[in-house]
């Protein structure tokens, strides 16, 4: 019996058309997608932020929605970018098949770390998740094997996409971002699913106030870890389009330093917001760009912006809009 | 493997243990006391070197360098402190983890800028140039130094928060700031000085490590890491703690080196998790004491 | 010019995406490319990052190759424009930076790359879509088969070349050797490299230690490493881990009961520990700028580079951008063009000396064949001016013997 603090899980009257139409945020988040490649001045660039976009929205699950801080949402993202690479390379698996294995094993991989550390609460729960998400660097560096170490997992280029009889040169650019669109608008639409669902609710209760969620007799426990796991699940999916589109993993993947950029594009983008996530992605992903042309120091613009959206702006830009348009999805 | 390899291994390990002692000091001081977690910390033991570098060249003394650097990055962190951290208290428990995220952008990158991307040369001071006979193998002076010089600071340390009034003041405001306040302390002060102390350690870190390692603007990141991983082990706030971890880390590196070498930064981690299975909070950390 | 790709049926999808596609183009105006006639060369290099120093230097380089070309009139007429990009030392970024210049700005060629990861990941784009490559990284695996297309070709120097070069140098029979290894694919190749040329000489490895790569520490190992009483410590790893180790090494004084041996002794490493720590360690490299007094060719790069930059000295790395650019294209002048196929063949015939003396490459793996500077670091009381910071011991000149056989890689010969 719970009356969730906040409107997201449930379906609140929208107060105008407009409203009603954002409402929609599934297929609104996806016609934006849609045209993205010829908003932004390259297509690879534009396949980042969906990549980018899906590992972020996994992780706003987890930060956004739940409220836990993690620093080590980079060892899903790697974990399904390399589970992908070896299914094909090593096991000569077609994409079809290696993309859900690699999500189901970086999904137990989510369930393993997480047992660890939503045994820990607050800050501990932060440095855990980053100190445990570098054990994972250190063991895909030694395992070399099977995952090529320092030099990265290579040998997995797929050229050719084909489902039902339909065959799609992978190489171009355009054809592969709307099939890597395909696995995105999957994510978002899983994400929507879980979010309108009584867990949804259960999860945002315990971002509001954990002890009195516990107090209503919700397994706070059993339910951080779940979510653990489902942002786990989303964000190697993210892996797995990485896997497909730069035919290559590179081990920095993994580094504690990609967990820190995801970070970033959730906040600039606006946590507990649907779209948010692929809005930060993109802004993060543009200004490098951008910024490298002229400076290579790049990294002091985004720090200090970073800093300032902290100090002012901690809805981001996404959560700002939306709160400044009196659209139903602010938070208190 | 006879016992004299085993037993300069052990000095190894402590000498390594030292400078994990030191950093994670600092970090676990300020969040027992403010409950921030500095995640620029590992940058702000990079500047320590870089300004003891460079003060030592000014002077021509290491000595001054070591002296005055922690003094000047602690009043640089003083002000970090009242500038952008004091805006955050009250709010999200991870703004200011966050914040000194992006912080740790700048400073690094702003140290590139100043002085370039490649590594400095950090002289070893004259006095303590060369190893020293222990009969059973060389050791290196200025790890002896190093190893004395922590030890000299944790007895300081522990003296002054313990016997001063000053010290008294400063675990009084970290239990209870309100308390404080009420009875007249300007606790705002309180909180600067703490933060500041807490820089200033990573700063006396940073300069203890720099001639043992070539100063380079990405030497902060894998020590955020390693402190990351001891204030954890030890328990968050606790200085017994940091010390004890400090030193297992430090020893237990030093002894899997002896077997196998290359797994000597997977065992940090290992440890980490093994103790945390065993008692989440740390080993000397306070249950339940999280925010 | 990149092969176009392999015939698709029409999908509803790449038809919808082509009509927006070509909806786009005709809405977007673009630059009037009469630029279609100038030749574009990608460039990755880490201009962020630990090596930006190096990196910076092989710009400068490739640019000034890039400059001569364009001075005596560009390729058959086209001029030459290099596209400098930061991969940041990352091999995602890399990736992505590749297939921009590839999709985005059509680039005939890439030349680059510094960290092994890097080039690997670069070579995995530019082979997939038919684009030349020419890596300037070091490393072993770019020449195995695995790795290897008809439009990889590999300028640098590789572990193998520099560690036989340097134990030939270092090495005598019955010598005893100690190993210091950095725990990664390039430790283990230089290891290797060691180990095989050492049994050659008959001198026999007392001991091998792996240290984790990255590690700031190497205190740890020092103890072991002594109490083994080598005559010589090999220390396989690069860039600061090396600086560290020597350093450590040093301090821990163990300097007086060995020499120290490195496969590759970096300019800027070397500079950014001084000449006090590495007095007297040997190493190989591709190139030293003291090489003017015994080849013309090094002379007169030299000479071009000061007179492009102010009377500074190219370095090991920067000589690599020359080379690099600079054989590619001579390549494309020979070719008379751009044409994929005509200019990978003349890459396969091209003699050239740009550097140090004649190189070309294999034609199995594409590797160049060059000559390995043995070097020595000089004390600073015997160094000239500040920039002599080695002495050239040994200048094998370049054979194919100094490479791994054919076989031996995997490739059909």
């Amino acid at each position: 019996m719970t009356s969730p603090s906040s409107g997201e899980a449930v379906a609140k009257p929208a107060s105008s058309g407009f409203g009603r139409l954002l409402e929609q945020r599934v297929l609104l988040s996806i016609a934006v997608l849609a045209v993205l490649p010829w908003l932004l001045p390259s297509q690879a660039l534009a396949v980042n932020v969906l990549i980018y976009g899906v590992v972020v929205m996994g992780y706003n699950l987890l930060f956004g929605y739940t409220g836990l801080l993690s620093f080590g949402q980079a060892a899903f993202f790697g974990a399904g970018a390399y589970f992908t690479g070896i299914a094909i390379g090593r096991y000569g698996m077609p994409w079809f098949a290696a993309v859900p294995i690699a999500v189901l094993l970086s999904t137990c991989l989510a369930a393993a770390i997480g047992m660890v550390s939503t045994r820990t609460r607050g800050i501990y729960f932060s440095m855990v998740t980053l100190a445990l998400a570098q054990l994972v660097y250190y063991v895909a560096l030694q395992a070399s094997s099977f995952t090529g170490g320092e030099n990265g997992l290579r040998g997995f280029t797929v050229d050719r996409i084909s489902l039902f009889g339909f065959q799609v040169n992978f190489l171009d650019p355009v054809n592969k971002y709307y099939v890597l669109m395909a696995f995105a608008a999957l994510a978002m639409w899983f994400q929507s699913r879980i979010l309108n669902s009584p867990f949804g609710a259960v999860i945002e209760a315990i971002r509001e106030n954990e002890q009195r969620a516990r107090a209503c007799g919700y397994d706070v426990e059993r339910s951080k870890l779940i979510v653990f796991m489902l942002s786990g699940a989303i964000s190697s999916l993210g892996g797995c389009m990485l896997a497909l589109h730069l035919s290559i993993v590179p081990l920095d993947l993994l580094h504690y330093q990609t967990s820190g950029m995801i970070v970033m594009m959730v906040l600039l983008g606006g946590a507990r917001s649907f779209f948010g996530p692929f809005v930060g992605a993109a802004s993060f992903l543009i200004l490098e760009d951008v910024i490298s042309l002229w400076t290579p120091h790049w990294q002091i613009f985004v720090g200090a912006i970073f800093v300032l959206f902290v100090l002012f702006l901690p809805k981001g830009i996404w959560g700002t809009l939306l709160d400044a348009l009196g659209i139903g999805k602010a938070r208190p | 493997m006879d016992l004299s390899l085993i037993i300069m291994q052990l000095l190894s390990g402590i000498a390594l243990g030292a400078v994990l002692v030191i950093t994670a000091l600092g970090l676990t001081i300020v969040f027992g006391m403010l409950g921030v977690v500095n995640f620029a910390h590992g940058a702000l033991f990079m500047i320590g070197a870089y300004a003891g570098l460079y003060l030592a060249s000014l002077t021509g003394s290491f000595w001054w360098g070591l002296l005055l650097a922690p003094i000047l990055i602690g009043a640089f962190g003083m002000l970090i402190e009242f500038v952008l951290i004091r805006r955050l208290y009250g709010r999200s428990i991870d703004d200011p983890l966050l914040l000194t995220f992006g912080l740790s952008y700048i400073l690094v990158e702003g140290v590139r800028i100043v002085f370039g991307s490649d590594g400095i040369p950090f002289p070893t001071p004259p006095q303590l140039v060369g190893v020293l006979d222990l009969g059973i193998g060389f050791f290196p002076r200025y790890r002896l130094f190093v190893i004395a010089l922590v030890a000299v600071v944790l007895l300081a340390l522990w003296l002054t928060l313990e016997k001063t009034r000053v010290g008294l003041i400063v675990r009084a405001g970290a239990r209870d700031p309100t308390i404080m306040q009420v009875l007249g302390v300007d606790i705002g002060r309180v909180w600067l000085a703490i933060f500041g102390l807490g820089v200033g350690l990573a700063a006396l870190g940073g300069v203890l490590a720099g001639p043992m390692r070539s100063v380079n603007p990405e030497m902060g990141s894998l020590v955020l890491a390693e402190a990351f991983v001891v204030t954890v082990i030890g328990g968050l706030g606790s200085i017994v703690g940091a010390v004890v971890a400090g030193l297992m880390v430090g020893i237990s590196i030093s002894l899997v080196a002896l077997f196998a070498p290359e797994m000597a930064t997977i065992v940090m981690f290992a440890l980490m998790a093994v103790v945390l299975l065993i008692r989440p909070e740390g080993l000397f950390g306070v249950r339940g004491r999280t925010a | 010019m990149p092969k176009s790709g392999s015939t698709s049926k029409i999908t509803r999808r790449t038809a919808l995406a082509g009509l927006s596609a070509g909806a786009a183009l005709l809405a977007m105006p673009r630059l009037g490319r009469a630029a279609d006639e100038t030749i574009r060369i990608g460039f990755p290099t880490p201009l962020t990052g630990p090596f930006a120093a190096e990196a910076r230097d092989q710009v400068k380089c490739a640019e000034l190759a890039v400059k001569l070309v364009n001075d005596k009139g560009g390729v058959g007429g086209r001029k030459v424009e290099l596209l400098v990009r930061d991969d940041k030392l990352n091999a995602g970024e890399a990736a992505t930076r590749t297939l921009e210049l590839i999709e985005k700005d059509k680039v005939h060629a890439v030349v680059g790359a510094l960290s092994s990861a890097v080039q690997l990941a670069v070579n995995e784009v530019t082979r997939a879509r038919g684009v030349i490559y020419v890596s300037i990284s070091q490393s072993d695996t770019i020449n195995e088969a695995k790795d290897f297309s008809k439009y990889t070709f590999h300028e640098a120097l590789n572990p193998h070349m520099t560690t036989a070069a340097v134990a030939r140098q270092t090495l005598k029979k019955g010598m005893k050797v100690a190993h210091l290894v950095a725990d990664y694919a390039y430790g283990h190749e230089m290891l290797r490299g060691f180990k095989r040329a050492q049994t050659a000489i008959g001198a026999e490895t007392v001991g091998e230690i792996l240290h984790p790569f990255g590690a700031a520490d190497y205190s740890t190992f020092m103890p072991r490493l002594m109490s083994l009483r080598p005559d010589v410590l090999c220390i396989s790893n690069f860039g600061r881990d090396q600086a560290n180790a020597i350093k450590q090494a040093v301090d821990f004084g163990v300097k007086q009961q060995m020499k120290i041996v490195v496969p590759v002794i970096l300019h800027n490493q070397r500079l950014a520990v001084g000449p006090d720590v590495f007095e007297g360690v040997v190493g190989g490299s591709n190139y030293f700028w003291g090489l003017e007094t015994q080849s013309k060719s090094a002379a007169s790069f030299n000479a071009a580079f000061k007179a492009a930059n102010g009377g500074a000295i190219p370095t090991d790395y920067g000589a690599y951008g020359y080379s690099g650019v600079g054989s590619l294209l001579a390549a494309m002048q020979a070719a008379g063009g751009t044409d994929t196929d005509k200019v990978v063949d003349a890459l396969e015939k091209l003699q050239y000396d740009l550097t140090k003396g004649p190189q070309h490459y294999r034609k199995c793996d594409h590797q160049s064949v060059q000559s390995v500077l043995v070097l020595e670091s000089k004390k600073k009381s015997a160094m000239a001016n500040d920039n002599d910071l080695f002495a050239i011991l040994a200048n094998d000149a370049g054979s194919d013997d100094m490479l791994r056989s054919c076989s031996e890689l995997g490739h059909a010969t």
